[in-house]
């Protein structure tokens, strides 16, 4: 598939188009082995079956930080090759990541609830999917404030590269500040201290997360390209209008 | 480098003569250090406890409220269009401009703090040591506000937006500048780590804050 | 299955995180239709987008 297909809108339309019932077909598939998979997965000794909490809690917290990645490199491309397809995949990217860091969230805190007998505790990683959490919305924010869609994408990708250079600090901060409030909490969310048992289901749904995010990014993408040609040809109607 | 000390100087007579932005960012400190023990009650030993804590979120809620105009005043008078045209780096202008925005609305901020302290029955030891930090970690909040006033330039309600854009780029900030006071009154850490820290956050805001900021202005303004 | 004393909490977990994906796929699916709609309605109405218009010479008359 050469690139220089993908960087036409219209191609990109078609492309996508005969894409993505593959992909819709292959996130089901996946997620189907990936349920049967974390269902019969052997409980855990010390937490018994709540473990089965982190098939959906990890994976979607590692695309809650995928999330903005993408963001990230469609940002490269919008400030320095002016593309308007990294503006829209920056645009599409952004809820999403949204939606899988609230889900990183909730499940996080139903998680806790029996673990830690509370539903929130301060602990660093948690903490910090919230920060990020609140940088998502920010960054949703400025979309939806500045009118004119190319000039929203460009101050959402210096807000989204900046963030980029702040999240690894704020990710040390917090964890520094969590490890002098509180010894080292008793359950370390998806730690990389995984019985090989319960790891293949793990990997298993987060590939289903991950052609799941793939699948939505890519309809969300299309949406964004039709959104901006129903504007264009408003704007010369209102035009012509003017006439 | 003598386009910049006018740029500078204009700012910091602007600020001075116009409205009195620095008294009311510190007035602004001054009313939220007196609703907290309204807040949590008026028991000195919690205050002394928490008082560092009260003296950094009000200093970093009064330094938010003054960046709407940092930019957008020049937005709305055209001289920001001279700046941009002008052969001084925008970079550097930037930086100019938020360094004499730090003088007249941080600065007044780092001063009243030992002041509030007493308020909050701080001891000298942690007053000096809340204004110490506050002294290094106030350029950065301006500096990373800066990045959000360049964001919100050209809209109409910006000065709500840049909170939420700038609020969760200060997290590390307050945590190192809250813990190196913490760490100044009761330990058990050496009050050089975190304020290290703290320097090195102010230092790298320094670099990341004109650069974004000017690049936010450029390709938002064309 | 035994998900033990703590099955509230394992359901409610994995509930929640369908009812995300089924939020974000009926946005998906919800703003396609609409963009869709939109751009058919402009369609018949012989709105053009610029691609075309150029094509089709610079008057302004021939978007109307």
């Amino acid at each position: 598939m050469p690139l220089i297909d993908l960087a036409n809108p219209t191609r990109f339309l078609a492309l996508s188009h005969r894409l993505l019932p593959w992909f819709a077909a292959a996130t089901a598939a996946a997620f189907a082995s990936g349920i049967y998979l974390a269902v019969s997965a052997p409980d855990d000794y010390q937490q018994g079956a709540t473990v089965k909490i982190m098939f959906v809690h990890v994976p979607a917290a590692w695309l809650a930080m995928g999330c903005w990645t993408v963001m990230t490199i469609a940002a490269l491309g919008t400030l320095v090759w002016r593309h308007p397809l990294a503006d829209v995949a920056a645009r599409a990217a952004a809820p999403l990541g949204a939606a899988f860091t609230a889900m990183c969230l909730i499940t996080g805190m139903l998680w806790g609830r029996p673990m830690w007998g509370t539903y929130w505790v301060w602990d660093g990683r948690l903490t910090s999917v919230l920060v990020l959490f609140l940088m998502y919305l920010g960054v949703l924010a400025l979309w939806r404030t500045v009118e004119d869609p190319s000039r929203a994408a460009r101050a959402a990708a210096v807000l989204t590269l900046v963030g980029a250079i702040n999240l690894p600090i704020i990710k040390f901060s917090v964890d520094w500040w969590a490890t002098l409030h509180q010894p080292a909490s008793v359950l370390r969310l998806g730690g990389p201290t995984i019985h090989s048992s319960l790891l293949t289901p793990l990997l298993v749904m987060a590939l289903a997360f991950l052609l799941l995010f793939v699948t939505l990014h890519l309809a969300a993408m299309r949406n964004e390209i039709m959104r901006r040609r129903v504007r264009t040809m408003l704007m010369l109607q209102a035009e012509a209008a003017g006439h | 480098m003598t386009a910049l000390a006018a740029l500078f100087v204009r700012d910091l007579k602007l600020s001075v003569r116009l409205g009195g932005g620095a008294l009311m960012g510190v007035l602004f400190f001054l009313i939220v250090v007196t609703l907290m023990p309204f807040a949590i009650g008026p028991d000195l030993a919690l205050l002394a406890r928490i008082g560092p804590a009260i003296l950094w979120l009000g200093a970093l809620l009064a330094s938010l409220l003054a960046l709407d105009r940092l930019i957008a005043s020049d937005y709305e008078d055209g001289s920001l269009d001279l700046i941009l045209m002008a052969p001084a780096p925008l970079e550097l202008a930037l930086a100019a401009k938020a360094i004499a925005h730090w003088l007249t609305t941080g600065l007044p901020l780092v001063i009243a703090a030992p002041l509030l302290g007493f308020l909050l029955n701080l001891d000298p030891a942690a007053t000096g040591a809340v204004a110490l930090t506050l002294l290094a970690g106030t350029p950065a909040l301006t500096f990373i506000g800066l990045i959000g006033a360049a964001l919100t330039v050209a809209l109409r309600r910006g000065g709500l937006l840049i909170a939420v854009l700038v609020l969760p780029l200060t997290v590390p900030v307050l945590i190192f500048g809250v813990a190196a006071s913490n760490a100044a009154i009761v330990g058990p850490l050496p009050f050089g780590t975190p304020f290290t820290i703290l320097c090195a956050l102010a230092l790298m805001s320094a670099v990341v804050g004109p650069f974004a900021a000017a690049a936010a202005l450029r390709h938002g303004l064309e | 299955m035994n998900l033990g004393p703590y099955a509230n909490f394992i359901l409610s977990a994995y509930g929640a995180a369908a009812l995300i994906v089924i939020a974000m796929v009926a946005w998906v699916a919800i703003d396609h239709r609409r963009q869709a709609r939109a751009l058919a309605e402009l369609e018949a109405r012989g709105v053009t987008r610029r691609a075309e218009q150029r094509q089709g010479g610079t008057t302004s008359g021939a978007a109307s």
